[in-house]
C-alpha cells in the first residue's frame, strides 16, 4: 500500500509525499481491518431479522405441533368442545378459529368503509388546515395502548350491548346472559383499532394517484365526488387492498383489547354470544395451563401464526405485483 | 333550459356520499377526543401523589404504581440499549452496504413479517425461547429481549428512511476526500441521519410503553421496587400496562383509569416530540 504513489526524483517532495501517503493510509480512515470488521457487523445486524423470523417459525412449530398429533388433527381443528381441564379433556378449537375469522371479517366490514372515507376526507376533500388536524389525530389513535381500548370497551360498549341484550333476549330460555360481553362488543373495539392502519395506508395510496387522472375525470364532466369514487379510488386499488389486509392482520392478532370485552367463553360466534378468539384463549389460560392443555394453547398460537404468515405473503404478493405494474 | 351549462344538476348520491365522508372523518376524530376526554375525566380522580410515588401495600390497602413505573423504565432502557444498535446496523447494511438483490429482498421481507407478527405471538416465543431455552424464566430481561425483536422492524425502517434522505453528494464528497466507507458512515452519514434515528428511538419508546401481550408471560407482573440496580433485571417485573390489565381483571376500574391516564399522557408527549423533530428536519432540509 505504501508504494501507491510514484517515486519522485526530487527527494524533498518525495519525502513529503510519502509522509502524506503514510498519514492517509495509516490513519483509521483506511484501516482495512476495521472496514472488514464493520461490514461484517452490519451484515450480522441485517440478518438478525431473518434469524428472528426463522427462530419464531421453528419454535412455534416445535411447540404447537405435538398437541395436534396427540389429540388428532380432525378432532382438534374440527372439534367444537373446548374443555381442557375436564376429567375427559377435549381440545376442539373449531369455534375459537371461527370466532377469529368471523370477528375479523365483521370488524373489517365496519372499520374499512369508515377508514377509507376518512382517508378520502384527508387526501381529497379537506383543505390543508383541516387535514392537518385530522391526520395527527389518527396517528394518535394508533399510539393509544390496546389495553386502554380494552378498558373503554369494557366500561362503555359492554353496558350498552348488555342493555340491548336484555331487551332482545328477555324471553329466551337458551341464551346465556353475559352482560354485553359478546362478539359485537369485541368487533366494535377491533373496528376502532384497525382504523389508523386503514386510514394511513389508504391515504398514502390515494395521494400517490397522479393529479392528471383527477383532472381528466373532472374535464370529462364528472363531479368531484364521482371523480373520487370512479377515478381516484379505483386507481389506488392496490394500496387500499394492502390497507385492508394489514387491517386484517391487526384485527386477527389483537389480544389484550378484547380479552375482557368478548366475554371469553367458547361459543358459536353469534353476535350476542360470549365468545373466545385465538388470541384471547392464549391470554386467559396460559397463566395456569400445564401439560397437554399448555401444548394445545401453543397449537392455537400456531394457527394464529399460520394466519399471520399467510397475510404477510399476500401483502408481499400485492406489493411486488404493484412494482411490476409500475 | 335544462341543458344550459349554467344550470348545475344536483346529484343526490353525491351529497349522500359527501355526507358520509364528512361523517367518517368526524367519527374518527370524535373517537379520539372521546377516548382522551373520558380517560382524563375518569382517571384524574385516581391520580394522587400516593398513587404515583408508592408501591402497593396489601396490608395498608393502598395502591401505588411506582414499582410499575420503575419496571417500565427498566424495560424501555434495556430494550433500546439492545435494539437500537442492531436496528441501526441493519438499516446501515441495507442502505449502504448490501447490493440490491435477493439478500436485500429477503431481509426486507422478514422485517415486514416481523412488524406484522402480533404481540401475543412474541409473548409465546419469548416465553419458550428466552424464558425456557435460555433459562431467563419470567424476568424483566426476558421481556426486554422479546420486545427487542418486536421493535426491531420499527427502528430499521425509520432509520432506513432517514439514511435515504442523506444526500448522495455527502457520500461521494467524503469518498473524494479520501475517507473509507466506515469512516464516511461514522462521521458523515449517521450524524446527518441523527434526527431520524432519534425519531426511531422515540417511536420505539411509544411502542414499548403501550405493549402488554408480549410482556404478560415474559416479564410477569411483579410490582416491587428494585432491591439492587442490576439483579432487578432477573426478577419478574410488571409494566404499567400489565398492572392495568390486572386491575381491570379484578374490577378495580379507578386505578385502571389512573394508569390509563398516565399511559395516554405518555403517548401524547411522544407524539408531540416526534412531530417537533420531524418538523425541525423538514426545516433543516
Amino acid at each position: 500500500m505504501e508504494k501507491v504513489l510514484p517515486l519522485n526524483k526530487n527527494k524533498v517532495i518525495d519525502n513529503k509525499r510519502e509522509a502524506t501517503a503514510k498519514f492517509i493510509m495509516g490513519s483509521k480512515r483506511f484501516s482495512s481491518f476495521t472496514e472488514q470488521l464493520m461490514e461484517t457487523i452490519f451484515a450480522l445486524c441485517g440478518f438478525s431479522a431473518v434469524a428472528a423470523v426463522a427462530a419464531i417459525t421453528v419454535y412455534m412449530i416445535i411447540s404447537g405441533a405435538p398437541a395436534v398429533f396427540k389429540v388428532g388433527i380432525v378432532k382438534m381443528l374440527f372439534g367444537t368442545v373446548w374443555a381442557p381441564t375436564a376429567a375427559e379433556p377435549s381440545f376442539g378449537i373449531a369455534y375459537i378459529v371461527l370466532t377469529s375469522v368471523i370477528g375479523t371479517a365483521m370488524s373489517i366490514a365496519i372499520g374499512v368503509p369508515v377508514g377509507l372515507l376518512t382517508a378520502v376526507f384527508i387526501s381529497e376533500v379537506a383543505d390543508k388546515k383541516v387535514a392537518g388536524i385530522v391526520k395527527p389525530a389518527v396517528e394518535l389513535l394508533a399510539g393509544i395502548p390496546s389495553i386502554v381500548y380494552g378498558l373503554l370497551g369494557l366500561l362503555i360498549i359492554n353496558p350498552v350491548m348488555g342493555s340491548i341484550e336484555r331487551v332482545l333476549f328477555a324471553d329466551s330460555d337458551t341464551h346465556v346472559m353475559n352482560g354485553g360481553a359478546d362478539l359485537i362488543s369485541a368487533v366494535l373495539v377491533l373496528a376502532v383499532m384497525i382504523l389508523p392502519t386503514v386510514i394511513n395506508v389508504s391515504e398514502t395510496s390515494l395521494r400517490a394517484v397522479p393529479l392528471s387522472l383527477r383532472q381528466a375525470s373532472l374535464a370529462l364532466g364528472a363531479t368531484p365526488v364521482q371523480t373520487i369514487f370512479k377515478a381516484t379510488i379505483p386507481a389506488a386499488r392496490s394500496g387500499i387492498i394492502t390497507a385492508i389486509v394489514l387491517g386484517v392482520g391487526r384485527a386477527v392478532g389483537e389480544a389484550m383489547a378484547i380479552v375482557l370485552v368478548s366475554g371469553n367463553t367458547v361459543n358459536i360466534p353469534f353476535p350476542f354470544n360470549s365468545v373466545r378468539f385465538l388470541t384471547t384463549g392464549i391470554v386467559s389460560e396460559m397463566g395456569y395451563a400445564s401439560g397437554l392443555h399448555r401444548e394445545a394453547l401453543f397449537t392455537i398460537g400456531l394457527v394464529l401464526f399460520a394466519f399471520i404468515m399467510m397475510i404477510n405473503i399476500i401483502i408481499n404478493g400485492i406489493l411486488e405485483g404493484g412494482d411490476k405494474n409500475e | 333550459m335544462n341543458n344550459s351549462i349554467c344550470h348545475k344538476t344536483v346529484r343526490i348520491s353525491d351529497n349522500i356520499l359527501k355526507a358520509l365522508i364528512y361523517l367518517s372523518a368526524i367519527l374518527s376524530v370524535g373517537i379520539l377526543i372521546g377516548i382522551i376526554v373520558y380517560v382524563a375525566f375518569r382517571g384524574i380522580g385516581a391520580i394522587s401523589w400516593q398513587f404515583l410515588s408508592t408501591v402497593t401495600y396489601e396490608m395498608n390497602n393502598t395502591f401505588g404504581i411506582l414499582g410499575n413505573i420503575v419496571n417500565t423504565l427498566y424495560i424501555i432502557v434495556i430494550t433500546l440499549v439492545i435494539a437500537t444498535p442492531i436496528g441501526i446496523g441493519a438499516a446501515v447494511y441495507l442502505t449502504e452496504y448490501a447490493k440490491q438483490g435477493k439478500i436485500v429482498r429477503l431481509i426486507e421481507f422478514t422485517t415486514e413479517t416481523l412488524s406484522g407478527i402480533p404481540s401475543i405471538i412474541y409473548g409465546l416465543f419469548g416465553m419458550i425461547f428466552f424464558g425456557k431455552t435460555l433459562m431467563l424464566g419470567t424476568s424483566i430481561l426476558c421481556g426486554c429481549l422479546t420486545l427487542t425483536i418486536m421493535v426491531l422492524p420499527l427502528i430499521v425502517r425509520t432509520t432506513q428512511e432517514a439514511l435515504k434522505t442523506v444526500p448522495e453528494g455527502y457520500r461521494t464528497g467524503a469518498v473524494g476526500m479520501g475517507a473509507a466507507k466506515w469512516y464516511t458512515i461514522r462521521t458523515i452519514v449517521l450524524p446527518s441521519a441523527l434526527p431520524g434515528i432519534v425519531t426511531a428511538v422515540i417511536l420505539s419508546i411509544g411502542r414499548i410503553v403501550g405493549e402488554s401481550a408480549a410482556l404478560l408471560f415474559t416479564a410477569g407482573s411483579g410490582y416491587y421496587l428494585p432491591k439492587a440496580l442490576l439483579s432487578h433485571i432477573f426478577k419478574s417485573g410488571g409494566s404499567l400496562t400489565i398492572q392495568m390489565y390486572l386491575s381491570m381483571e379484578r374490577g378495580e376500574f379507578d386505578s385502571a383509569f389512573g394508569i390509563a391516564l398516565v399511559l395516554v399522557a405518555v403517548v401524547l408527549t411522544i407524539n408531540v416530540l416526534t412531530k417537533m423533530i420531524t418538523n425541525k428536519m423538514k426545516k433543516g432540509a
